[in-house]
């Protein structure tokens, strides 16, 4: 019985990862072997080359790159000064307004992405990174983990911290920011993977290799740019992707933590 | 005095959480009342301005056969997805709770396709789903089926884009059990193992009830995302074929920036919103009476 459930979890777990092996796989051989699966056929970085010069992948890159650290820094700044107010000061409407920002747990923004789309062309900002990062920037994640985050600081600290002399903004820094580092690092990386990973807004709302970020760049070369050289795609599929993966395999404990830790702020 | 520093908290309050409020609502919660606002009026053409008609968008809805196939496709993607990625995700969780050997690595296998883009998922999958060249073409070559199109034969396209989409959400949801599984306390399962309960009734009586907070969080979330993930959709099948993989949200974004039939998408946006207010609402409703929350 033991070993079945083993054998089931390895199966499942091979299963799991053969699509990105394979990907691998493909895209560090040459063409003509890619598909023998041969296990000394000769290595190659030539697809990565290739692809490289086919798309303007650096652009695509760069612009995802500004676009996430944009939204990071948006977020972090607006979020942290509204969670503390849900938090922890007392003012009228609050409830009612704390209430109306958790609606957008379930309204994503790109559910209303034809309304945004005349509200953003209203201000002049279609097709430009900040066009795609303003329906993101108040976000309901964030202040909603982070107003859970500065709920569990003790009373004591804050107190004592008052008495100190330190001003609101000195306590925020210096007591409550300090305390919830973790839920800083959770939130923050959830959020770098999900706006590394956001796609049919920036589809939506770009029309231009200046702003694409790249999942957009990747589905217009996927679909596109040349015939179907397997080696070349996924070559060009696992670029797009390395800065997370590499990150997520060096903060693996960090990230898989994180998730759990956003989650428990529930 | 007491009311002057009452005063201040209040304003100081207000200016704290005005700047992301702001954002929010103009994203939000304006384009929602837009949305109904659109939704409820007609398209304008040459000749017809728009007009206040509440019904009329509604009535070509019903009248609308590839409304009712993108509401029916959804609702079987919805149906598909949601138990099978939650079922996976409880065994991967379960798993890679206990000491077995490889740990580490099935924990990183299962997760790893939560953090690819879905647009690379789909490429890979593009991949394995060529007729006659794709792995999975050739593994089933034996019994005839090695030149089938997956994703371009309309009884097979949808069943083939809730795959790849199961497979990258599973181990995202794994974690959200993970972790519960972990804040069990260990005596739990000491006590339940003297009284002599054996491994499923353990499961049945006491881990799945104390579950349950979780699995209606997944619940929410993977319903959620049945109406939402539809980038897979956008890159390999376009809704097609004969709109066998049309959702609802793709055929918002057809009817949007296609068609530029701003008025009827609003409609259909309403439809959605529908749908998940009517998911809310039943999380909050099982919340109040039946799930004890920690």
């Amino acid at each position: 019985m033991r070993r079945l459930e083993i054998a089931g979890a390895w199966m499942l777990g091979v299963l799991w990862i053969l699509p990105l092996a394979w990907a691998v796989w493909s895209a560090i051989h040459p063409a003509s072997v890619s598909q023998t699966f041969e296990p000394f056929a000769p290595l190659t970085l030539r697809n990565f080359a290739a692809a490289w010069r086919m798309a303007p992948f650096g652009a695509y890159m760069a612009n995802t790159v500004v676009l996430v650290s944009m939204v990071l820094a948006a977020q972090l700044l607006l979020c942290t000064p509204a969670a503390f107010a849900f938090a922890r000061l007392r003012f009228p409407g609050r409830d009612v307004l704390f209430a109306l920002v958790l609606l957008q747990l379930m309204i994503a923004p790109d559910v209303l992405m034809v309304e945004n789309y005349v509200t953003i062309g209203y201000v002049h900002l279609v097709d430009s990174l900040l066009g795609i990062a303003l329906p993101y920037l108040g976000s309901a994640f964030g202040i909603f983990l982070l107003r859970q985050a500065f709920r569990s600081v003790p009373r004591d600290l804050d107190d004592a911290a008052r008495l100190e002399g330190l001003s609101l903004f000195g306590r925020i820094w210096r007591v409550y920011m300090p305390l919830a580092r973790p839920v800083y690092i959770a939130y923050g990386l959830v959020l770098v993977s999900f706006h590394w990973n956001n796609f049919l807004w920036p589809l939506v709302i770009t029309n231009s290799v200046g702003t694409r970020p790249i999942t957009v760049g990747l589905a217009m070369f996927s679909t596109t740019d040349q015939g179907t050289d397997w080696s070349i795609i996924t070559a060009a599929t696992l670029m797009s992707s390395a800065p997370l993966i590499v990150a997520f395999l060096l903060f693996q404990r960090q990230f898989v933590q994180s998730f759990m830790r956003a989650r428990a702020g529930e | 005095m007491r009311l002057a520093e009452t005063t201040r908290e209040a304003v100081q309050g207000w200016l704290m959480v005005l700047p992301a409020c702001l954002l929010l609502a103009a994203f939000t919660h304006w384009p929602t009342v837009q949305t109904i606002v659109a939704g409820l009026h007609t398209h304008p053409v040459p000749g017809h301005p728009s007009e206040f008609d509440p019904l009329s968008n509604f009535q070509d809805m019903v009248d609308d056969p590839v409304f009712r196939q993108a509401l029916w496709n959804n609702l079987v993607y919805a149906a598909v997805l949601i138990p099978s990625t939650m079922t996976l995700a409880l065994l991967m969780a379960l798993a890679v709770n206990r000491r077995l050997p490889g740990r580490g690595f099935l924990r990183l296998a299962y997760f790893t396709p939560t953090v690819l883009p879905m647009i690379a998922v789909a490429n890979i999958w593009l991949y394995f789903y060529t007729p006659g060249y794709g792995p999975i073409g050739r593994a089933l070559a034996p019994f005839g089926l090695g030149s089938w199109n997956w994703l371009g034969s309309a009884s097979t396209a949808l069943p083939a884009v809730t795959v790849i989409a199961v497979w990258k959400q599973a181990g995202f949801y794994m974690i959200f059990y993970l972790a519960a599984l972990q804040s069990m306390p260990a005596d739990l399962a000491e006590a339940a193992a003297l009284e002599g309960a054996g491994r499923w009734y353990y499961f049945r009586r006491v881990v799945w009830p104390l579950l349950m907070p979780t699995t209606l969080f997944i619940f929410v979330n993977a319903s959620i995302d049945a109406f939402r993930l539809i980038d897979q959709i956008v890159v390999l099948t376009h809704g097609g074929p004969d709109n066998a993989t049309l959702l609802l949200l793709y055929y918002i974004y057809q009817v949007g920036f296609q068609y530029f039939d701003s008025n009827y998408a609003a409609a259909l946006t309403m439809v959605l919103l529908g749908t998940l207010g009517a998911v809310t609402a039943v999380q909050f409703g099982v919340l109040a009476r039946r799930v004890h929350y920690r």
